[in-house]
């Protein structure tokens, strides 16, 4: 064992490792996200259609699948989509939803403020601190090119 | 006395015997390959409780029960207890066993928790120490979900080398009798690592552990894969064991057909979702509880090595970039007090 080098034994782990199924996944990541955003243009054009205003129906098509999501992982049916869906699941905005959900069920048994409100960020706590850093600098980039 | 081999292994001279076991688990386990031989099946994952780790703690306080009711034995005539699981300051031992009243230790050795419990109760008994010890370990796939992973319905997808941990526990009490199985020797073995970082790829953190301990063994004993009927490792997955063999093999000993491995026996990979395999401590507990001590019992196989390995990082090693160190301890396991096994 000792003649084995790190490297030599991280070569035979690659090798013995098998790796993600990535003509399966890909094309049901695209068929799932793809559904998703399908769906969220459908809700946006019904809202329309019941006359609610373009600037409205947009953000009401989200709010309806940030609902749909957090009722789905309630129901414990989201984990098993996102099983089959990856990054289709993940990357919209009900995953976003998911994220938010899924600690605050689990980390409800300690407590309402430690366990659920403390915990209920602790996935998307880093998307939303660099999501609001990037906006501060893009939109920083932006005003000064505005300048000029 | 017990007395040593080599520089590692320690013969057990008295060949303490494993006088009773049980095996309690879940609704995923009881749909694996073996779930018809585990003593109590709860469908349950909670077992009655509130939580998950109160949950752990149940299993472990049903399954330590469950065996000293086959020893027809109280819990005042086991002299000291050796318990241990995979959470934080392993309370599911602490909450779960504390009304047995029976002197307690607990320990710490990720998935290897079962061989280092049954060997520290047999060098207590064989020591004259104690008359009977028990060891009990636990894991849950809910309670280390949330310590380790991400929470249950967080959507996410896991890659083919990931293990899944069981939800069982295993009770084992040492004592001397006449009756096999006896536990020969014993090896206990040394914190390894190889720069693995992955925490989805556990099996290939701990195999450089038990290709270190199992060739130690071979060494000190002067035997080899031949002169056993069935090695078995706690845990390695599929990718741990194919690593196992490589190295093995650069040792110069060939495992082909005498391997075996508590993670693929426990679940059907094919049927169950479970990726490269089970983990957790209750795994190896649960295969050696329901499945190999029965079947050494009957005589179905009469000289085992046992070795449960495990990974010892923490959530919080793994964040801070450092790598993952591995375990394994062994145990000779034998139908016949003294001769045969080499």
């Amino acid at each position: 064992m000792e003649n084995l080098t790190d490297h030599a034994y991280g070569e035979m782990v690659k090798k013995a490792s098998p790796p993600s199924k990535s003509f399966r996944d890909i094309p049901l990541a695209f068929l799932i996200g793809g559904g998703i955003c399908t769906l969220g243009h459908f809700f946006i054009s019904q809202y329309e259609r019941w006359g609610v205003s373009e600037e409205i129906a947009s953000p009401a098509g989200l709010i309806t699948l940030i609902f749909l999501a957090v009722l789905l992982t309630g129901l414990g049916v989201y984990d098993k989509m996102a099983k089959v869906g990856g990054g289709g699941s993940l990357v919209p905005i009900t995953g976003f939803a998911n994220a938010v959900a899924a600690p605050a069920l689990e980390f409800k048994s300690e407590g309402m403020i430690l366990g659920l409100g403390a915990k209920m960020f602790l996935i998307v706590g880093p998307v939303i601190v660099y999501g609001v850093a990037s906006g501060v600098i893009y939109g920083l980039i932006l005003y000064l090119f505005k300048l000029y | 006395m017990a007395t040593n081999l080599g520089n590692y292994t320690l013969n057990l001279d008295t060949s303490p015997s494993l006088l009773s076991f049980a095996a309690v688990g879940s609704k995923k386990e009881a749909e694996g390959p073996i779930g018809k031989q585990f003593d109590i099946i709860n469908e349950d994952s909670l077992f009655g409780q509130k939580t998950w780790e109160l949950a752990e703690g149940q299993m472990q306080k049903i399954a330590a029960e469950k065996a000293l009711e086959k020893a027809a034995l109280s819990p005042g005539e086991i002299k000291m207890l050796f318990a241990g699981d995979l959470l934080n300051q392993i309370t599911a031992s602490h909450y779960g066993l504390r009304e047995l009243g029976i002197p307690f230790i607990g320990l710490y050795g990720a998935c290897s928790t079962m061989s280092q419990s049954v060997i520290l109760a047999s060098m207590m008994v064989e020591g004259g120490l104690i008359n009977r010890g028990m060891a009990v370990t636990s894991s849950h796939f809910c309670s280390a979900e949330r310590q380790y992973r991400f929470p249950l319905e967080y959507g996410g997808q896991r890659p083919p080398t990931a293990q899944w941990t069981a939800t069982a526990a295993g009770a084992v009490i040492v004592g001397q009798s006449s009756a096999p199985p006896y536990i020969r020797r014993v090896c206990v073995g040394t914190i390894e690592n190889k720069n693995v970082k992955d925490l989805t790829n556990m099996g290939a953190a701990m195999a450089p552990a038990a290709a270190q301990t199992l060739s130690r063994f071979f060494a000190d004993t002067g035997t080899g894969p031949d002169n056993y009927d069935v090695i078995l490792t706690g845990d390695l997955g599929q990718v741990g064991s194919d690593l196992l063999s490589q190295l093995m093999e650069r040792e110069g000993y060939k495992l082909e057909g005498k391997h075996a491995d508590c993670g693929l026996i426990l679940f059907d990979r094919d049927t169950q979702k479970v990726d490269a395999g089970g983990s957790g401590c209750g795994c190896a507990a649960a295969v050696l509880c329901a499945y190999l001590l029965p079947a050494m019992r009957k005589g179905k196989v009469n000289e085992v090595l046992f070795m449960a390995t495990g990974a010892l990082m923490s959530p919080t090693s793994v964040q801070q970039g450092q790598d993952i160190p591995g375990i394994a301890h062994l145990m000779h396991l034998s139908t016949s007090p003294k001769a045969g096994g080499g």
